[in-house]
């Protein structure tokens, strides 16, 4: 079957962050200074922890940014037709979660639905009964047959089966690292082996080979209970909560990552010009951070969104498909939180800069002539790179929080987008029922607040490394 | 120091007019009164006579900054800019879609709201900065440590979770507290309970590693040190050197939030069913109604250059090293 790639909008902005990311890293490589300061974020044990999280998060959500339209089953001789549906590698991976779809709610693990139903029990004389009883889901523990009896060693089988392949694989990771270290310190395998245990090694690899551990493991679980079973249960409409957890990553990677890329250039360039050339320029823009700044963040986006909804609910020629209407709301989403949040990291650089221009390397480049393009450039945007690298990383997980606020509220994504926010809002009314349905919320929560914690770890790591008074 | 404040106010009103355009401009020049009529009547039920007849009811029939078909004082005034923005400087916001005086609504909100933020604010202050001083007082010690920890915890969970789970856990599983509502007097206090105690709770992880930095920072000060030197007891260096010092940032970061409070939590109020301005606002978002959006932005901007100006007027009197001249 051939596909049609398609890229939408938000893949660009996620692939040009991708390719800013390498020659950021490449950059910094060669500087010095900065190499130091990643180098000291590499000792870090907590960080790197949280950054092996991170990258982890980051894969499903770069997987899941490859789109593509499927084609639909042609007839000979016609030319090929491809679906109005866009999907992506990570739909093509979980292609059995996306598809095997339940009639409503089910429990994790559950082999029967979660709510009663008219049954035709068939009796062995051949007659039919009528009568009330949990349905056997179609797709939860389907292989299983009528001997339902056998899920819990069905589950706990495949679980075991599945963390010794885990295991197995750590093993190859940890060796791997081992020889590395071996390699890089000149000492005998199992002298890097003790070495990378004790944390005695320049990066903390003891601590990434931990959180690997657990990822693996619990990787491996999932992926063997998902063949089988719907592990976090299924929601209203029958779907599974797993693959919308996997798919909200993306939603929130993109939030987090697109609007600090909108508001860095604007933040980096108005702040180092109002500080550096003070006047008349630095009047204008301290007075247009101060009029956006007075407006409380909720309602400027409020009215912001409310306002970009109008627009495109009244012009839908826009958009081909329904995913590319909700892809650009996902982006003006994010122009408009970067747009709003700029002005706290332009005050700080704004600081900066004033202090910077009046040092002796800044006064004596301006004695000889340099221009003030050049020195903006060469002189204060590298000495100002730490305060902006710590911003980076430090909003990066308010804004993961902020997005399922705003999808409550109603501002957020769009409503056919899977975000942490969205799937929070559809199941908050269902704690009231009897018995709860807490699946969906719980796996919304646990999962969002593992990436914020890991974001949150790898910020700390980030400015104890590269904050200066700190050091 | 009148002078100052003088000035302070003064320079708040050009400030107020860049919100006001800026509000404008989103509301009425990125999209039409046109394109508001259609989203406002739904698909159905438009026509070119319908969307003629919503504008004039509303006001928004007249050009957008220039009457030139007006007499000689009406060319200004009688635009929306004018009628719809202008007025607001005089308290007057206009109508909201269910025909509703929005000043009006606005101060009997401002109760319940004021009800719910004041305690949240004065009590979730004492309890972060006392438990800072606290994680302060061990600094280096594993209780520090494992403050430290829960604090990164506290903070990674989203807000929504401290709301949905309190209401499930204190509502509906301990049936101690009423799940929503709101009532008058002495009644009030059964519903105020929760949504204050989840104020307090949701925003202990952030504040109080804030104000722990800033007892640290304090606590590395050289008078600091003399304090010690003269044989005082770490007790009294924290309480009677350290805290007292370390209050003028934490006093003027906090002040400026104090005259947001009137505009309520707009979670908090709509979780819990309360009628104040949070829920007031969260409404007008749900329902489109732009002009209650665009009373509240106003509103909101004014409060936070009131606090800006308190913020200022709070260092003078707190720190006597700095003087405005």
């Amino acid at each position: 079957m051939s596909i049609q790639p398609v890229l939408l909008w938000s893949d660009l902005f996620i692939w040009l962050l991708v390719a800013a990311g390498v020659a950021g890293a490449w950059w910094s490589a060669r500087q010095p200074l900065l190499a130091a300061a990643w180098a000291r974020v590499g000792r870090s044990r907590p960080g790197m922890a949280a950054a092996t999280l991170l990258a982890v998060f980051a894969l499903v959500g770069l997987l899941d940014s490859l789109h593509y339209r499927p084609q639909l089953p042609a007839k000979e001789g016609e030319k090929p037709a491809y679906a109005i549906e866009v999907l992506s590698a990570l739909d093509a991976l979980l292609a059995p979660l996306r598809t095997r779809v339940e009639k409503t709610y089910s429990a994790p693990l559950a082999t029967r639905a979660y709510a009663k139903e008219m049954l035709d029990i068939r009796q062995p004389d051949g007659s039919v009964v009528k009568q009330r009883d949990y349905p056997r889901l179609r797709h939860g523990g389907a292989s299983l047959g009528d001997d339902e009896g056998r899920a819990g060693a069905d589950i706990a089988g495949r679980a075991l089966s599945a963390l010794a392949v885990a295991a197995l694989a750590w093993l190859a990771l940890c060796a791997g690292a081992a020889r590395r270290v071996a390699a890089g310190d000149g000492v005998a395998f199992d002298t890097a082996w003790r070495r990378l245990w004790r944390g005695d090694t320049a990066f903390a690899w003891n601590a990434v080979l931990a959180t690997l551990g657990v990822v693996l493991a619990v990787a491996a679980m999932l992926a063997g209970l998902a063949a089988e079973y719907h592990v976090f249960g299924t929601d209203k409409v029958g779907q599974d909560v797993l693959y919308q957890v996997l798919k909200s990553v993306r939603t929130a990677l993109v939030i987090g990552l697109v609007t600090t890329l909108v508001t860095l250039p604007l933040a980096v360039f108005l702040g180092i010009v109002a500080g550096y050339f003070r006047g008349w320029l630095d009047d204008l823009i301290q007075y247009l951070y101060t009029t956006l700044n007075s407006i409380p963040g909720v309602l400027l986006i409020a009215a912001a969104v409310l306002m970009m909804q109008v627009l495109i609910d009244t012009h839908p020629q826009w958009f081909a498909t329904a995913a590319e209407r909700a892809d650009l709301r996902l982006l003006a989403l994010c122009f408009i939180l970067g747009l709003t949040s700029w002005t706290g990291l332009a005050r700080l650089l704004r600081g900066e800069a004033l202090k910077l221009r009046e040092l002796e390397y800044v006064q004596a480049a301006q004695a000889f002539g340099v221009s003030d393009l050049r020195i903006l450039g060469r002189h204060l945007l590298p000495n100002l790179m730490h305060i902006v690298i710590i911003a980076l990383v430090m909003d990066f997980s308010g804004l993961v929080l902020a997005e399922a606020v705003l999808s409550y509220v109603g501002i957020g994504v769009d409503p056919t987008m899977i975000s942490f926010g969205t799937m929070i809002n559809n199941a908050r009314m269902e704690l009231g029922r009897e018995p709860v349905v807490w699946w969906s919320l719980t796996a919304a929560f646990t999962f969002m607040f593992v990436l914020v914690l890991a974001a949150n770890l790898l910020a700390d790591a980030v400015r104890d490394a590269f904050d200066p008074r700190l050091a | 120091m009148l002078a100052y404040i003088v000035r302070r106010l003064l320079y708040a009103i050009p400030i107020l007019i860049g919100v006001n355009l800026l509000t404008f401009a989103l509301f009425f020049v990125v999209n039409t009164p046109d394109d508001m009529a259609r989203m406002q009547l739904g698909v159905k039920r438009v026509t070119p006579e319908a969307i003629a007849k919503w504008k004039a009811e509303r006001g928004y029939d007249k050009p957008l900054f220039v009457n030139t078909g007006a007499a000689a004082g009406g060319v200004v005034t009688e635009t929306i800019f004018f009628e719809k923005s202008a007025r607001m400087f005089a308290g007057d916001f206009g109508r909201a879609e269910d025909g509703r005086d929005i000043a009006r609504e606005i101060r009997t909100r401002m109760v319940p709201s004021l009800a719910i933020a004041l305690p949240t604010f004065v009590l979730g202050l004492f309890v972060t900065v006392s438990f800072a001083l606290l994680l302060a007082f061990f600094r280096a010690t594993p209780l520090d440590f494992w403050g430290v920890v829960l604090c990164v915890a506290m903070m990674s969970i989203s807000g929504l979770f401290y709301i949905i789970g309190g209401q499930y856990l204190f509502a509906k599983v301990f049936r101690l507290v009423p799940i929503s509502g709101f009532g008058d007097g002495a009644d009030a206090l059964r519903f105020l309970v929760l949504p204050v105690l989840i104020g307090i709770v949701s925003g202990i992880g952030s504040s109080t590693r804030w104000y722990r930095t800033i007892f640290l920072e304090e606590i590395n000060k050289d008078y600091v040190r003399t304090a010690r030197a003269k044989g005082l007891s770490e007790t009294a260096v924290m309480f009677g050197h350290v805290l007292r010092n370390a209050l003028i940032p934490i006093l003027t970061g906090v002040v400026v939030v104090i005259p947001l409070l009137f505009m309520g939590s707009l979670l908090t109020e709509s979780f819990f069913g309360i009628p104040g301005l949070g829920s007031y606002t969260i409404d007008a978002i749900n329902a489109q109604d732009f002009a209650v959006v665009r009373a509240m932005v106003f509103i909101g901007s004014l409060l936070y250059i009131v606090g800006l100006i308190l913020t200022d007027i709070s260092y003078t009197l707190v720190d006597p090293r700095i003087r405005f001249e």
